[in-house]
This record gives structure tokens, C-alpha cells and sequence, in this order.
């Protein structure tokens, strides 16, 4: 079977490369932001029994408290607001992936809730709220205290792990969402052939052969 | 009437076949193609790529977006197993570590390997002129060539004609050109002095000639899924499903082998097995039982089968069986490569299987440790998952921003966003695979106190690495160092220091466990002839990596595939004569 005949057998043979590319881009694909409420879960052929049973287990619990579902909604948007390219993190639904991983992750759990209560005390003792409750500028200048390790006081260490592990799990939520990859551009997941970097892009890095083996 | 019967089938096949990955597979397809009555047994369920793969699934189909979380090496990826299977225990003696992954599913392991492919070299089979530590093996590689070649022609491997003494070549396919990140490795090695040449590995970069039931590669990246157009090697795909439909296999799946039978001429008349299906006991006839259950499997049912012809398990009269389990070394390491950032975006997919590979060309004698490693390599424009950009602040620190000016680490908002994306696909890595020495006091044993959840006794290992392997490790991170510094302001850590044996991965982390039913000319010294055929059974044989006397620094499966098409041919050479 050429490479034709092995994307027949795949249902997409009649179409065009350049049609498949657009097909295989995310948006045409059935997305898992659009299941609101739980968590969605993986399409079961080819998992196994006790795979199933665990999602739809995990699915059923809820973590996370209401309060506790806000606040990692507003740190997830400011630390991936939306922008002229794409939507924020909650756009992409990143805390109900949040929920998800932290039941799927137990390690996530104590440190992500015990951070969210840190964050909370912070924010009453400075402004007499929690951070939701916060005013928007508060909000962003308790972040700022955490935000950036190097430069963090001391007393903050605390608030810095948590932040670092938000930071972390908002960007696997984001970038893994349709909108998140369409917004990273990757191009990937779309049969074709490869045939080496383009030759724009050895050009553009000064690579004389698609092999490497010479550079200017 | 009681629960649980012992249900005999009357039956005499051919040959019973125990497992169905890469030795098995093999052996399963060349006696069905040739006439024999073959029944394979299988202790996981039946596997089609074509129907049960995750490729070209998304991210977000995933509700842990890929993590490895019930699967080790990610929710897509195609193994049902793992370190650790519930019900299935192994354990460790003397504070050694031991690490056993395991894949219970028709095709085994194959279903989601590498797919890296490599010959061993005339070196790797005999080795004890090199520095005396080893014992060589009783074939070279002029007997297996043939083999090779026959699995190149049949399975079909890409690379290229190198003409190097230790890394024979193949009949290859054209190689995936490499990515961009492994042109600036290339870039780097070459500066280094470090031999990088094209990736050996069995994806079907073209369409194989004179097979019709496998795809051309349409390069996805994914083989770790399975492919579902059959476009890499997997046993499932390219061995057992062929071979049932010569209407010559029968494959029983979810059948757990407890142990091989003998009568009292000590001869195999077939074997036991637990079904899981309906939890009862079957006994099955055959006139040669082929082991491939995997090196420790295969390990485990021999000492499992003890009887008064067979009292120290069945094949070790020598004692040998268990003993000389040797893994590959390895270690790792990565970084990123600024000049990257911000770099045009286009699909880089490539094939799930390494497009750069660094041979091993260098002379030990000049070394402290006695063998040699290889390098594979990678980096490029992967498809996000779980843990994407994680701990961005150790890197958004280190570079100027848009505006040339130094930003502080960590951060939020549009800024971060911006650099999420500046940072994609910068990313590279490269991971040394080495020869560990195959040593009489590393073994794997019954433990006499444990058993898995059928009842049948597990598998104890005892594994020490030696200095030749830590410094091996110290060689490879110092060689990773090298080739980072010269790729022109990559960015990475420092290498991995003596605290962790550098980098030195445990015993069993590499996946190469081989060596546990050893061949040999001395039956004294070996449990199986120089065909993997058992000394003290001539009527069973052992096709999956036990057989193996010392492994090379190449991954062990297309040696496997080689080695049992060689002994299938010989039992069917053998039948003709009527000696077994
Ligand atoms: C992630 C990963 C990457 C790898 N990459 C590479 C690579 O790039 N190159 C390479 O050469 N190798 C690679 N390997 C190793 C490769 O997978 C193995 O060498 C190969 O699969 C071994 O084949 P086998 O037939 O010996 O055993 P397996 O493939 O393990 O098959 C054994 C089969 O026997 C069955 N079985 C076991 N016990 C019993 C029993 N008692 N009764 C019935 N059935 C039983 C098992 O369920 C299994 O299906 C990799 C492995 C992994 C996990
Ligand atoms: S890279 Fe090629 S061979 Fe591998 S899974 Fe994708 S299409 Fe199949």
C-alpha cells in the first residue's frame, strides 16, 4: 500500500493534502471545551476496562470547592489573559481541567489547596478580603509578590511554589485546548510527508542542506 | 461439581507458542506460513491497531491531555501494562533495583517500542577478545545476516549505507530527513567530534515492496500509539494477524501460562494456563512448545516447570537459567536552543521513531569502561500534552524579551503568553544506550514466598550495576556536554554528577532485559543450543530475548525477530528430518 492507499484506509484517502491540513486543524474536530460541566471523557475504543471506570469515577467527585473554583479561575485568566490572538484560560475551560488533574494527580492536591488557602490568608490579612473578593489591582499586585521566584521577599517562598505549580497547570490546560494549540500554531496531527525543514527555514537559520551537514 | 476444573483438550498441535510480541510473533508467522498447526497463547487481550490505536487523536481528547497517569509513557500511548500490574507482582532481594516493564496484549511490547532497529555487529557477538569480560556468543554475525537481511526485506527498516566495522548495515528505506533542533545537534556533534548519522528504524518511510496489507508512514509522529495503517512494525499488526489468517494460528488471548509439561522422558507435551476470561484451568498439547513470553517470562515459566526429570526447573540443569539478565545502560540529557524562538511554524511531526542516531565509533581501549553506547536523539514542533512548557520561569529569565531587554523570570499575563509561544519547539534532548556487561551474579529467581493473583510464583531480581557501567554513564554526560556547547548558545545544566551515578537510569529503566535463558555450545554453561533449542528438551525452544549471551549496545528487538525466524526455520529443517 502506498501512501495514498494508507490514507484511504483511514476514511480520509480522497481528499487533497492540502484539504486534509485544513480538516486536521483542531477547530474541525470535536473539542472537549464544548462538553461543558465535567470533564470529558476519552473515547473508549482501545481503553481498557479499569481506564474507563477510573475516568468515570474521577468525573463523578468534585475537589474543589466553589470558592476555591473561582479564585483558580481568576488566576488562571491573569496569568493567561486573552488577547488579540486567542482567548484566556478560561476560554479553554483550563480550571475544569484543573479539577480534573488533581483528582487524576492526588500529588496536586494538598499543595494546590493548601496554596489557595495561603493566598486567601495573604489577601485578608493586606486587603481585608480574599484574593476573589480582592479589588482587581489588589488582585494583581498580591501576584506580583509571587509571581516572579528571583525577585520574590522573603516569606513569600510559599506563595512562589504555588504560584510556580498554577503557572505550570494553566499552561498544560491551555495549550492542550483547541484553542491553545491553535494559538501556538502547531501544524501537527495531519497526515502528509515529511520531507526535511522547509527551505525557507534552513534558509532563514543558514543550513545549506536539509541534512545539516553544511552551514555558512 | 467443583469451581474450578482442569479442562485437558485432546488436541496435539504442531507447536504451542507462548507469547506474541516481537519472538513469539515471529515464530507464530514463519510456522503458520509454513503448514504447521500453531497455537499461540497470550496473556493480555487481542490487539488491532487498526481498531484500537489513539493516533491522530488530540490532546484535548484526553481528559489528563496525554498525561501518563494510568499509562506510563502517556494516556495515547498503546502499552496495557506498565512498572507495575495490579495482581502481577515481581519484587527485589539484597536492596538491588530492578525495574520490569511489562504489556499484556497481543503483539506485546511491539505495539508501542521505539521502533528503533539495529543489528547487532561481529564485535557485539563475540566480544571476549575485545577486553576478556565476555563470553561469546556460539553464532557471529555472518550466521544471523541472513536473518537480518530477511527481516529488513520482510519487516522493512529505513537508514543508510554507512560501511561502519560495528554497525552493520541493513537493506534500508529512505530515512526521515531530520528537524530542524536535529540539524543544530548535528551541527554540535559534528564539532564534537561525535559520529551522528540517519536513524535506523522500522517505519515504512515508502510503501514495502510485495506487501499489500500495510501502509505507507504518513508521518504522525505517533507510533507509540500503534499505527492503524500498519505503517511501523508492530507484532499485532505485521505478524500475528497474518499469521491467523493463514488459517494455521489460533490465537487464545487473556491466557496466562503457568508452566510447560513434560512427560517422564523429560520431553514437552504441552502446557498450563489460567484463562482470564472465565478463570478456569486448560491444559494444551503440542509436539514443540516455543517460548516467548519476554526474557524474564520466559525465565520465570522454566523455573516454574519443575518435575523429577527437570528438578532445578525445566532447561537448567546448568543452573543458568535466571542468571546474566542484563538491561542497556542510560542516561540522558536536554536543553533548548534560543536561536529557535520565535521559529516559523510548519508540521514537523516526522516519523515516532528517532531521524538522528549517534553510532558508536570509538576505541574502548582508550577508555575506562570496556563497551561502547549509542546516542539517540531528538527535538522539534511537537504536538502539546500534559506538562507543556512546565518551570517556563528557570527559562524566560535567561533571554533578552522582544525588546532586548533581560526579563525577570517567572511572570503572568500577555508577557507570559508571549513567551509560551517564543518558546515553543525549541526544546532538544539525547539519550545514551549502552552495553552493561552480562554477569553471572545478576539474575532473576523464584521468590519462594510470593505469588501473583493466579497462584503462580514471581519473579525475584537481584541487579547491581558495576563501575564499567557508572562510568560509561559519566562518558555519555560528559559527551552530551560537548556536543550542547557546540550547538551554538544552546542553553542546559550541568552534567549529572556522581551523586546520581550520572544519570546512570536503574536496572530494567531501559526496557533491554535480556540474557536470562542463555545459549551456548556447553550445556554445562548455557540452557539452550546455539538454534535457542534447550539442552536437556529438544522439543522447546525460546525465541524472545533470553537467549541472548551478551547484548551490544543496540536495542534488542530486531535481534529477537532475527533470532527467532532462525530458530523457526530450524525446527521446520529439523521436522523435515524428523528430529523433533
Ligand atoms: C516504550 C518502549 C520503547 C522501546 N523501544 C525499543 C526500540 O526502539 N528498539 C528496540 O529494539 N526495542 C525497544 N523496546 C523493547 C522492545 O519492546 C522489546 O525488546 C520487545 O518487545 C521484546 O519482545 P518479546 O517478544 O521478547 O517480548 P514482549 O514484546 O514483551 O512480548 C511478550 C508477550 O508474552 C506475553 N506473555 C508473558 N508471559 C506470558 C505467559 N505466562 N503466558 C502467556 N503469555 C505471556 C505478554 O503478554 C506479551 O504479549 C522498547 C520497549 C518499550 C516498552
Ligand atoms: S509516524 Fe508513520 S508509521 Fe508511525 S504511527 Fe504515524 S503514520 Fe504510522
Amino acid at each position: 500500500m502506498n501512501r495514498r492507499d494508507s490514507l484511504k484506509a483511514l476514511g480520509i484517502g480522497t481528499l487533497s493534502a492540502g484539504v486534509l491540513l485544513e480538516a486536521c486543524k483542531p477547530k474541525d474536530n470535536k473539542l472537549a471545551e464544548d462538553n461543558k460541566g465535567a470533564a470529558p471523557t476519552a473515547d473508549e475504543a482501545g481503553r481498557q476496562p479499569f481506564e474507563i471506570e477510573r475516568d468515570k469515577k474521577l468525573n463523578a467527585e468534585k475537589f474543589f470547592t466553589d470558592h476555591e473554583m473561582a479564585t483558580i479561575t481568576v488566576l488562571g485568566d491573569i496569568i493567561i489573559p486573552k488577547d488579540d490572538r486567542s482567548g484566556g484560560a478560561s476560554d479553554a475551560k483550563v480550571p475544569d481541567f484543573i479539577e480534573f488533574i488533581v483528582k487524576d494527580m492526588p500529588e496536586h492536591q494538598t499543595p494546590m489547596r493548601g496554596g489557595l488557602r495561603w493566598l486567601d490568608v495573604q489577601c485578608l490579612q493586606r486587603y481585608g478580603h480574599t484574593f476573589v473578593d480582592a479589588s482587581s489591582s489588589q488582585q494583581i499586585e498580591m501576584v506580583t509578590e509571587i509571581a516572579y521566584p528571583k525577585k520574590a521577599k522573603p516569606g513569600m517562598e510559599q506563595g512562589v511554589s504555588f504560584f510556580n505549580r498554577m503557572r505550570d497547570l494553566t499552561a498544560s490546560g491551555f495549550y492542550t485546548s483547541k484553542i491553545g494549540i491553535q494559538d501556538l500554531g502547531y501544524m501537527g496531527n495531519a497526515p502528509g510527508k515529511w520531507d526535511g525543514v522547509p527551505a525557507d527555514v534552513l534558509k532563514q537559520y543558514n543550513i545549506k542542506d536539509p541534512w545539516g551537514n553544511k552551514w555558512d | 461439581m467443583d469451581d474450578i476444573q482442569i479442562k485437558k483438550s485432546s488436541t496435539v498441535y504442531d507447536a504451542i507458542v507462548v507469547g506474541s510480541g516481537a519472538g513469539g510473533g515471529m515464530a507464530g508467522y514463519v510456522l503458520a506460513h509454513a503448514g504447521l498447526k500453531v497455537l499461540m497463547l497470550e496473556a493480555g487481550p487481542y490487539f488491532d491497531p487498526a481498531k484500537d490505536s489513539m493516533q491522530l487523536k488530540w490532546p484535548y481528547e484526553s481528559p489528563r491531555r496525554g498525561a501518563g497517569t494510568t499509562r506510563y509513557f502517556g494516556d495515547f500511548d498503546a502499552a496495557y501494562g506498565g512498572w507495575e500490574i495490579d495482581g502481577e507482582p515481581y519484587t527485589t532481594k539484597d536492596n538491588t533495583e530492578f525495574h520490569w516493564f511489562r504489556s499484556r496484549m497481543m503483539g506485546g511490547r511491539t505495539n508501542h517500542w521505539g521502533r528503533i532497529s539495529l543489528r547487532m555487529g561481529p564485535d557485539d557477538f563475540k566480544g571476549h577478545h575485545i577486553d576478556g569480560l565476555t563470553d561469546d556468543w556460539p553464532i557471529s554475525y555472518e550466521d544471523v545476516k541472513p536473518f537480518y537481511d530477511k527481516v529488513d526485506r520482510m519487516i522493512g527498516v529505513y537508514g543508510t549505507v554507512e560501511g561502519l566495522p560495528n554497525e552493520p548495515d541493513g537493506i534500508f528505506l529512505p530515512p526521515p530527513k531530520p528537524r530542524l533542533n536535529e540539524l543544530y545537534i548535528k551541527k554540535g556533534a559534528a564539532k564534537a567530534g561525535v559520529k551522528v548519522i540517519a536513524g535506523r528504524g522500522s517505519v515504512l518511510t515508502e510503501a514495502l515492496p510485495g506487501n499489500k496489507d500495510r501502509g505507507a508512514c504518513f508521518f504522525c509522529g505517533q507510533c507509540g500509539r500503534s499505527c492503524k495503517v500498519y505503517g511501523d512494525f508492530s507484532s499485532s499488526s505485521c505478524l500475528v494477524i497474518p499469521a491467523i489468517k493463514t488459517g494455521n494460528l489460533k490465537l487464545i488471548p487473556n491466557a496466562m501460562v503457568r508452566e510447560v509439561l513434560t512427560d517422564n522422558n523429560g520431553l514437552a507435551t504441552g502446557v498450563s494456563y489460567v484463562s482470564k476470561d472465565d478463570m478456569q484451568e486448560y491444559q494444551v498439547k503440542a509436539n514443540i512448545v516455543i517460548l516467548g513470553a519476554s526474557a524474564g517470562e520466559s525465565a520465570r515459566l522454566l523455573l516454574n516447570s519443575k518435575s523429577a526429570q527437570h528438578p532445578n526447573g525445566l532447561a537448567n540443569s546448568s543452573g543458568v537459567v535466571g542468571h546474566y539478565i542484563h538491561d542497556s545502560t542510560g542516561s540522558s540529557a536536554g536543553g533548548w536552543i534560543p536561536e529557535l524562538m520565535d521559529r516559523k511554524r510548519y508540521n514537523e511531526d516526522g516519523v515516532g521513531s528517532v531521524h538522528i542516531y549517534g553510532p558508536w565509533v570509538y576505541d574502548n581501549k582508550k577508555l575506562n569502561f570496556p563497551r561502547g553506547y549509542h546516542i539517540e536523539f531528538g527535538g522539534g514542533l511537537h504536538m502539546p500534552g500534559y506538562g507543556f512548557s512546565g518551570g517556563i520561569q528557570n527559562m524566560n529569565g535567561v533571554v533578552p524579551g522582544r525588546d532586548g531587554k533581560m526579563k525577570e523570570a517567572g511572570g503572568f499575563g500577555a508577557s507570559l503568553k508571549d513567551d509560551y509561544r517564543r518558546f515553543y519547539g525549541t526544546g532538544f534532548g539525547m539519550a545514551g544506550r549502552g552495553t552493561a556487561i552480562a554477569r553471572y551474579d545478576n539474575y532473576c529467581e523464584i521468590d519462594p514466598n510470593v505469588v501473583d493473583k493466579w497462584g503462580i510464583p514471581v519473579l525475584r531480581f537481584h541487579y547491581k550495576w558495576s563501575d564499567y557501567e557508572i562510568n560509561q554513564a559519566k562518558h555519555m554526560q560528559d559527551t552530551f556536554q560537548e556536543i550542547m556547547h557546540n550547538m551554538g548558545g544552546a542553553i542546559y545544566g550541568p552534567p549529572a554528577g556522581k551523586e546520581t551515578n550520572y544519570g546512570l537510569e536503574a536496572p530494567g529503566m531501559i526496557i533491554h532485559e535480556v540474557g536470562t535463558v542463555r545459549m551456548g555450545d556447553d550445556p554445562k554453561k548455557s540452557a539452550l543450543n546455539k538454534y535457542c533449542q534447550a539442552h536437556d528438551c529438544k522439543n522447546l525452544f525460546v525465541v524472545d530475548a533470553a537467549p541472548f549471551v551478551q547484548q551490544g549496545d543496540k536495542n534488542a528487538t530486531w535481534t529477537i525477530l532475527a533470532l527467532s525466524m532462525r530458530t523457526a526455520e530450524y525446527i521446520l529443517s529439523q521436522r523435515k528430518k524428523t528430529n523433533v
